[in-house]
C-alpha cells in the first residue's frame, strides 16, 4: 500500500480527545458549546477528505499506520481504513457533528461533562472502525461503553439508572466473551494483528474435528461480543430501555453508530478470521436475523411510546444486517459454495455475486440505518422537547400545525419502511437479493417484516401523530423548544432544521444514487470474499 | 430520430422538478403551485407525444427499441444498469399517460375547491380563496405521482420499474388520505398501502427468484426476457419436494409470484378491497390513479413481461390458468357488486376492478395485444367517467349549498328542507341506508343531463364506451378483441364468464346513467345543480373523442380496414421471437359482443331509463332479494378480513410484546441480573462470616455494586437464556483454555 496521508487517520482519531481536554479546561457554557461544534467539524471535513482520498478502484487497506505499542504483548498501534470502514468513519463524523450541534440547542444541565463525554465517545467509535490490532480494537470498544453509560445515566429520562446499568452490564458480558476469543486467537496465531491473524488461518492445521470445535468456541465468543451490541434477537432487550431513556443525541449515536460496531466486528473479524466456523454456524445467524426482522416489527406495532417504537424498529432493521452477514457466511468455504450451487442450480458467479450483494445489503443497511434512525430519534426529540411526552395517543392532527415537521417525518418514516427512491430500499433489496439465493426460506420469512414495517410507520406513527384533526384538549401543556410556554405545537426551530436536513438529503441521494456509497462497500465485499476464497481453496 | 428518442428518460423529470419546486418554494401560493404542476405535466407531455408519434411513424419500430443507460450500481462483480427503454408498449403508454395527466392536472386545478367537511372558521384564508387549504400540497403530490408513472413507463429494468411502482403507491396513499380529517379517508389510505404492499412483497420474492435464476443474473428487460433465458427458466424446477410447487418449472412459480404485484396494484380478487375505499380521495385522484394510470400499471407489468408469460403459457399452463381464473373471476365478481352500489364513484371503482379483471384474463389466455388495447381504451373512457362523476359530485354539492343558503334566507321553509348544516337524518331503505344530503348517492340525483349538458353528454359517451356500444365506441373493439381471442383459443369458460361480465357492465352503466342524468331530479339539490367550471368541463370534452375514436386503431383486419395497432405490436412481438396469434374470424364472439352490449344497455334502460321515482326502491333489489344484499355488502369480504387477518395480526403484535417485555425475554435478563446480585451477596456473606477482615475491601465493593443493581430490579423472576450465556462462558473457560494452553 502507498504510504500517503499517514497522518489522516491518527488526526481524525485523536482530534476528539484533544477537544475533550479543551472542554475540560473551559468554564463558559457558550464557549464549550460553540467550541465543540467547531471542533467536531474538523473530523467531519477530514472524513470527507478521507472519502475522496480513498481509492476504491484499488481497494484494500489504505492510510495504514503501524507502530510498536505494547511490546511485551506484541500489540502494535495499527490503524487502517478500507472500503468497509471509510463510509462508517464518515457516518460517525456526520452523526457526531449533528448530535453535538443539536445538543448545543437542547442540553442545559452539566454542559461541560456532557460535551466532554461526547468527544470521548466520538474518539472511541473512530478507534473501533480504524483499529487493525485486537488489543487496540478491544480498548476502543471498551472505552465506547463509558461515555454512553454516563450519557444515559446522567442526562437520561426517568428510569435512566436501570437502563444505563442494563446497557453497561449486558455489553460488558459480551466484551468478556470477546476477550476470551481474542486471547484464543492470539494463542493460536501468536499475533494480535487482525489482518495477520486472518492470514495465519487459525486452526487450519488442526485435525478437522478439533479445528471445528475450537473454531466454533472462538466463533461463539466473538458472536456474543458482537451480537449483544448489534443487538441480535434474543439479546436485544437492553436496547429499548437504553434508547428510551437516553437523551436525544445519545439515542442518535447509540442507534446510528454504536450498534454498527457489532456488525462491523462480524465483517472485519469473524468472517475473514473464522470462515469455516462462520459457515458452520451461519444458519443460526441467518435465523436470528430473520426472526429479529419479523419479531421486532411485530413488537413495534404494540408500542405506545414513540421512542420505544423507534428503538424496536432498530431491532428489526439490524436483523437485515444479521441476515445479510449470515447469508454471506454460508458460502464462505468451497463446500458451502458447492452446496448453494447444487441445491439451487446456480453458477459460481451468481453465488459469489449473491454473497457480495448480501454483504452490500448488510453494510448499506448499517449506513442507511444510521442516517434514518438517527433522523427518527432527532424527530422524536423535536416533539418531546415541546410536548414533554412521547405517548402516541396524546398526539394527532400535527400535520396541519407543524407542516415542516410532518414533511421531514414522512421522508424519514418512508425511508425506514424501505420505500424505493429513498435510502432504506437498496439495503433491503440487496440483503434480500443476496439472502434469497442462499437461504431462500429464511429470506422469505423475513419478508413478512417488510409488511409489518409499513404497519407501524403508517398506522402507529403517521396516523397517530399527524393525521386527524388537532384536538387541543388532549394535551394541555406545550412549550417551545426553548422551554417557553406555548398554546400548542410549534413547528421546528432553525437549529432543528439544520440538524435534520442533511440527513433527509442523504436519504434522497442514497435512494436515487446508491452507487455513491456502494462503490466503497461493494469493493470491500468483493475483496473480502475473494481473499477468503484464496486462503481456503 | 434515434437520438431524439433517447430523451425519453427526461419524461419523468419535469413533474419531479415541479414537485420539488412546490414543496420547497411555491407552496404558499396556491395559484403558482397549480401552474407549476400543470407546467411540469405539459412539458412532460410535449416531450412524450413527439417521442410516441416518432415511434408510431417509424418503420418497423417494434424491431428497433431504443435503449440507453444512465448509471450503474455495483453488485459484486456484476452491476445493475439504470437506464431507459422505449419500445412499442412503452410508446403506447407514453401516448396515453402523458395526455391524461395533463387533462387531469387541469381538471384538478378547478376541482380542488374548499371542501365541505372543513369548517370555514378554521381556515379563513383558504375559504376566502375558495380553494382547499392544502391545495399546493395536492399539486405537489400529483406531480410526484406523475413522476412515478412516467418513470415506470420508460424503465429499462424490473428494478427501476418497481421503484416507480412503489413511488406511485406512496402517492396513492398520500392522496387517498388527502382529506385526513375524515376518519374514513385515513383508514382507506392505510388500507390501500397495506393491501398493495402485501402484493408487492410477494412480487418482490418473485423478482428475486427471477433475478437469481436468470442467466445472466439480471433484471434488465433486454437481458432477462430473452428467449434463451426464459427457456432456461422453464427447464429448471423448484429445488424442493413440497406439494403443489415441488417439481413445477421455476418459471411458473416466478410468473405467479410476480402476478401478485398485479393482484395488489390492479385490485384483483382477493386484494381488491382497497380500491373501492380509495374513492375517499379527491375525484381527480380517482380518475388518475385509480382508473387510468396506477391500477393499469399492474396490467402493464404483465404486458411488459409478456415474453415471460408467453413461455409460462407453454411450460407451466397451470400458472396461466391461475392468472386467467383470477382475472375472469374478478371481472364477474366486481361487476355483480357494481350492480348494487349507490355511490356514483363506487360503481365506477367496481367497474374498474371488473375491467382490469378483463385485461388480466386476456393475459391469462395469452392475448397480450388485446390486453394492451383494452388497457389504453379503458384508461381514456374510465378517466372520462371519473372526471364526469367528479363534475357531478361538485355540481350536486353546489346544489346542496344553494339549498342551505336558501333555507337560511327563508326560515319559514326551514322545516321542510332539512336543518341547515346539521347532519341530516339517515333514511333506512330496503336497498341500503340513504343520507339525503350525500352528494355521491345516485338516489339523490336524477335529471342532471339538462342541468349539466357537457358533463352529461361526455359521461354518456364514456358510459357507452365502457358498455362496449357496438361499432362506434372504443370499448367495443377492445372488448371484442379479448372475446375473439378467448373463443378462438378454445377458452370457453373464460369466454362465457367475460361475456356475462360484459352484459352486467352494460347493465350497471345504463343504471348509472339513468339514475344520474335521466328522468326527473329526486331532490332539491339535484334540481339546483349547475354545470361545472370550464377548467373541469374542457378536459372532459377533450378526452371524450378518444373514448370513441381510439378504438378504430385496432379494428380487426377481417373488417376490411388494416389493423394499425396489431401491425405496430406485431413487429415488437416478433422481435422478441414470439409468434403472433391472429384470431380467426368467427360470428360467435362478434354476435355475443353485440348481444351483451346492446342487451345490457336495453335491459338497463328498461329498468332505470327514467331513473327511479322519489322514494322508489331499486327494482332489482325487489327481484333478487337477499342476493342483492350480498352484492350490496360486497360479499362481506371486508368484514371477513377484519375479523380474521387484521384481528389475528394485532393480537400477535400484543402477544409478542408481552413475551418480550413482560413474560419471557426481559424477565430472564432481569433474573440473571438478580442472580448476579444474589451471587454478590453470597460472596459478601462468605466474606463477612468466614474470611472476615481479610478482604473487607472487596466485600464492600461487591456490596456496593450489588446494592446499586438491586435498585434497578422490579420483582419478576425467570431464568434461562442468560444463564445459558453465562454457563457457556464458564464452560468456555473450563474446556477451551486448557486445550489452548496445551498448544502453546
Amino acid at each position: 500500500m502507498e504510504s500517503q496521508n499517514v497522518w489522516l487517520l491518527p488526526v481524525i482519531l485523536f482530534w476528539p480527545a484533544v477537544s475533550a481536554i479543551f472542554v475540560l479546561f473551559s468554564n463558559n457554557d457558550r464557549l464549550i458549546k460553540w467550541g465543540s461544534i467547531v471542533a467536531s467539524l474538523v473530523p467531519l471535513i477530514l472524513s470527507i477528505y478521507l472519502m475522496s482520498a480513498y481509492d476504491y478502484t484499488a481497494g484494500g487497506m489504505q492510510f495504514e499506520v503501524r507502530a510498536p505499542w505494547i511490546e511485551s504483548l506484541n500489540a502494535s498501534f495499527h490503524l487502517g481504513a478500507d472500503g468497509l470502514s471509510v463510509p462508517l468513519i464518515f457516518l460517525t463524523a456526520v452523526l457526531s457533528t449533528l448530535s453535538i450541534y443539536y445538543s448545543a440547542g437542547t442540553i442545559r444541565m452539566r454542559v461541560k461533562e456532557y460535551f466532554c463525554m461526547f468527544h470521548l465517545l466520538m474518539m472511541s467509535m473512530f478507534g473501533v472502525f480504524m483499529a487493525l490490532d485486537y488489543v487496540l480494537f478491544y480498548v476502543f470498544w471498551e472505552i465506547s461503553l463509558v461515555p454512553m453509560y454516563l450519557l444515559i445515566g446522567i442526562w437520561g429520562g426517568a428510569n435512566r439508572n436501570y437502563a444505563a446499568i442494563k446497557f453497561f452490564i449486558y455489553t460488558l458480558i459480551g466484551s468478556v466473551a470477546m476477550l476470551l476469543a481474542i486471547l484464543a486467537i492470539y494463542f493460536v496465531t501468536g499475533t494480535f494483528d487482525i489482518i495477520d491473524a486472518a492470514a495465519a488461518k487459525p486452526f487450519a492445521d488442526f485435525p478437522p474435528d478439533r479445528a471445528l470445535l475450537l473454531g466454533s468456541l472462538v466463533f461463539w465468543g466473538f458472536f456474543f461480543g458482537f451480537a449483544f451490541k448489534v443487538p441480535s434477537f434474543p439479546f436485544h432487550t437492553w436496547l429499548p430501555d437504553a434508547h428510551t431513556e437516553a437523551p436525544t443525541a445519545g439515542s442518535v449515536i447509540l442507534a446510528g453508530v454504536l450498534l454498527k460496531l457489532g456488525a462491523y466486528g462480524f465483517l472485519r473479524i469473524v468472517l475473514p478470521t473464522l470462515p469455516v466456523a462462520s459457515q458452520y454456524w451461519s444458519q443460526w445467524v441467518v435465523a436470528l436475523g430473520a426472526i429479529a426482522i419479523v419479531y421486532g416489527a411485530f413488537v413495534c406495532v404494540a408500542q405506545t411510546d414513540l421512542k420505544r417504537l423507534i428503538a424496536y424498529s432498530s431491532v428489526s432493521h439490524m436483523g437485515y444486517v444479521m441476515l445479510g452477514i449470515g447469508a454471506a457466511a454460508n458460502v464462505l468455504t468451497p463446500e458451502g459454495q458447492k452446496a448453494a450451487m447444487e441445491t439451487f442450480n446456480l453458477s459460481q458467479q451468481t453465488v459469489m455475486d449473491s454473497a457480495a450483494m448480501a454483504i452490500n445489503g448488510a453494510t448499506l443497511q448499517m449506513f442507511n440505518h444510521g442516517i434514518i434512525t438517527g433522523a427518527l430519534f432527532l424527530l422524536v426529540g423535536v416533539i418531546y422537547e415541546r410536548a414533554h411526552t412521547r405517548d402516541l395517543s396524546l398526539f394527532g392532527g400535527l400535520s396541519t400545525k407543524t407542516p415542516h415537521y410532518y414533511g421531514l417525518m414522512m421522508v424519514a418514516g418512508f425511508a425506514s419502511l424501505g420505500l424505493p427512491g429513498l435510502a432504506g430500499f437498496w439495503a433491503e433489496f440487496f440483503t434480500f437479493r443476496g439472502a434469497f439465493a442462499i437461504v431462500p426460506y429464511w429470506a422469505a420469512f423475513g419478508a413478512i417484516g417488510i409488511v409489518m414495517t409499513a404497519v407501524y410507520i403508517l398506522w402507529r406513527i403517521i396516523q397517530n401523530v399527524f393525521l386527524g384533526e388537532y384536538d387541543p384538549h388532549k394535551l394541555h401543556h406545550w412549550t417551545t423548544v426553548y422551554g417557553e410556554e406555548a398554546d400548542g405545537p410549534t413547528d421546528m426551530a432553525l437549529f432543528e432544521k439544520i440538524t435534520l436536513w442533511p440527513l433527509v438529503i442523504g436519504m434522497f441521494v442514497l435512494g436515487i444514487y446508491p452507487t455513491f456509497i456502494l462503490n466503497y462497500f461493494n469493493g470491500s465485499a468483493v475483496s473480502i470474499l475473494a481473499y477468503i476464497q484464496s486462503l481456503y481453496s | 430520430m434515434e437520438g431524439f428518442l433517447n430523451l425519453a428518460w427526461l419524461a419523468p423529470v419535469p413533474p419531479f422538478l415541479a414537485f420539488l419546486a412546490i414543496v420547497l418554494f411555491t407552496n404558499r401560493n396556491k395559484t403558482v403551485s397549480a401552474l407549476v404542476a400543470i407546467g411540469g405535466a405539459v412539458i412532460s407531455f410535449l416531450l412524450s407525444w413527439p417521442i410516441a408519434f416518432a415511434a408510431f411513424g417509424a418503420e418497423h419500430f417494434g424491431a428497433h427499441p431504443v435503449e440507453g443507460q444512465l448509471f450503474s450500481i455495483p453488485t459484486g462483480n456484476s452491476a445493475i444498469h439504470v437506464g431507459y427503454l422505449v419500445d412499442a408498449p412503452s410508446a403506447l403508454m407514453l401516448f396515453m399517460v402523458s395526455f391524461l395527466l395533463v387533462m387531469i392536472f387541469v381538471y384538478a386545478s378547478g376541482y380542488m375547491t374548499f371542501p365541505h367537511h372543513l369548517s370555514v372558521a378554521d381556515y379563513p384564508l383558504a375559504a376566502s380563496q375558495g380553494k382547499d387549504p392544502r391545495y399546493s400540497r395536492f399539486m405537489a403530490y400529483i406531480s410526484l405521482f406523475a413522476t412515478g408513472m412516467m418513470g415506470l413507463v420508460v424503465s429499462n429494468s424490473l428494478i427501476t420499474f418497481f421503484i416507480f411502482w412503489e413511488v406511485m403507491g406512496l402517492c396513492s396513499y398520500l392522496l387517498i388520505g388527502f382529506w385526513y380529517e375524515k376518519a374514513s379517508a385515513r383508514a382507506a389510505s392505510i388500507k390501500a398501502f397495506m393491501t398493495t404492499r402485501v402484493g408487492d412483497v410477494i412480487m418482490l420474492i418473485g423478482m428475486m427468484m427471477l433475478y437469481i435464476y436468470s442467466e445472466p443474473s439480471s433484471l434488465m428487460f433486454s437481458e432477462m426476457l430473452n428467449v434463451h433465458n426464459l427457456e432456461h427458466l422453464a427447464e429448471l424446477s423448484m429445488p424442493t419436494n413440497w406439494a403443489v410447487i415441488g417439481g413445477l418449472p421455476i418459471i411458473g412459480i416466478i410468473s405467479v409470484l410476480i402476478f401478485f404485484g398485479t393482484i395488489g396494484k390492479s385490485a384483483q380478487f382477493p386484494l381488491h378491497v382497497w380500491l373501492p375505499d380509495a374513492m375517499e380521495g379527491p375525484t381527480p385522484v380517482s380518475a388518475m390513479i385509480h382508473a387510468a394510470t396506477m391500477v393499469s400499471a399492474g396490467v402493464f407489468l404483465l404486458i411488459r413481461l409478456y415474453p415471460l408469460y408467453a413461455v409460462t403459457l407453454e411450460a407451466a399452463p397451470a400458472a396461466m390458468q391461475f392468472v386467467a381464473f383470477i382475472g375472469g373471476f374478478t371481472a364477474l365478481f366486481a361487476a355483480t357488486i357494481a350492480v348494487a352500489q349507490w355511490d356514483i364513484k363506487r360503481v365506477l371503482a367496481y367497474s374498474t376492478i371488473s375491467q382490469l379483471g378483463y385485461m388480466v384474463a386476456a393475459i391469462g389466455i395469452g392475448a397480450f395485444p388485446a390486453a394492451l388495447f383494452h388497457l389504453l381504451t379503458h384508461a381514456f373512457f374510465k378517466a372520462l367517467l371519473f372526471l364526469g362523476s367528479g363534475s357531478v359530485i361538485h355540481g350536486v354539492e353546489h346544489g346542496l349549498h344553494h339549498v342551505h343558503e336558501h333555507s337560511h334566507g327563508h326560515d319559514a321553509h326551514g322545516d321542510e328542507h332539512g336543518h341547515g348544516h346539521h347532519a341530516p337524518a339517515l333514511i333506512q331503505r330496503p336497498d341500503g341506508v340513504l343520507n339525503p344530503e350525500d352528494a355521491q348517492d345516485m338516489r339523490n340525483m336524477g335529471g342532471l343531463l339538462e342541468r349539466m349538458p357537457r358533463t352529461g353528454w361526455t359521461f354518456i359517451i364514456g358510459g357507452l364506451a365502457l358498455s362496449g356500444f357496438p361499432l362506434l365506441t372504443a370499448g367495443f373493439w377492445s372488448k371484442d378483441e379479448i372475446l375473439s381471442f378467448a373463443w378462438d383459443g378454445g377458452n370457453t369458460i373464460v369466454f362465457w364468464t367475460l361475456a356475462l361480465a360484459a352484459f352486467l357492465t352494460a347493465f350497471y352503466t345504463m343504471r348509472q346513467i339513468g339514475m344520474t342524468f335521466l328522468g326527473a331530479p329526486r331532490t332539491e339539490m339535484a334540481e339546483h345543480t349547475p354545470e361545472s367550471v370550464p377548467t373541469m368541463t374542457w378536459p372532459l370534452l377533450l378526452i371524450a373523442p378518444f373514448a370513441i375514436f381510439l378504438g378504430w386503431v385496432g379494428i380487426p383486419g377481417w373488417f376490411g380496414i388494416p389493423n394499425w395497432l396489431e401491425g405496430f405490436l406485431e413487429h415488437h412481438i416478433e422481435y422478441n421471437q414470439f409468434h403472433v396469434a391472429h384470431p380467426h374470424f368467427s360470428f360467435v364472439p362478434l354476435s355475443v359482443s353485440l348481444i351483451v352490449a346492446l342487451g345490457g344497455l336495453a335491459v338497463g334502460y328498461m329498468v332505470y331509463g327514467q331513473g327511479l321515482r322519489e322514494g322508489e326502491v331499486d327494482p332489482v333489489r325487489k327481484l333478487l332479494g337477499p342476493i342483492w344484499v350480498v352484492f350490496h355488502n360486497k360479499y362481506y369480504i371486508d368484514e371477513l378480513y377484519q375479523y380474521t387477518i387484521i384481528t389475528f395480526t394485532l393480537l400477535l403484535t400484543n402477544l409478542l410484546y408481552l413475551v418480550d417485555a413482560k413474560w419471557v425475554i426481559d424477565p430472564i435478563v432481569n433474573a440473571v441480573g438478580r442472580f448476579g446480585v444474589w451471587l454478590a451477596q453470597v460472596g459478601a456473606a462468605f466474606d463477612r462470616l468466614i474470611v472476615d477482615g481479610l478482604v473487607n475491601g472487596v466485600a464492600a465493593v461487591t456490596n456496593l455494586f450489588g446494592g446499586w443493581l438491586r435498585n434497578t430490579q422490579d420483582g419478576k423472576v425467570q431464568v434461562y437464556l442468560m444463564v445459558v450465556a453465562v454457563s457457556m462462558m464458564v464452560w468456555l473457560l473450563l474446556r477451551a483454555m486448557p486445550i489452548l494452553l496445551t498448544l502453546v
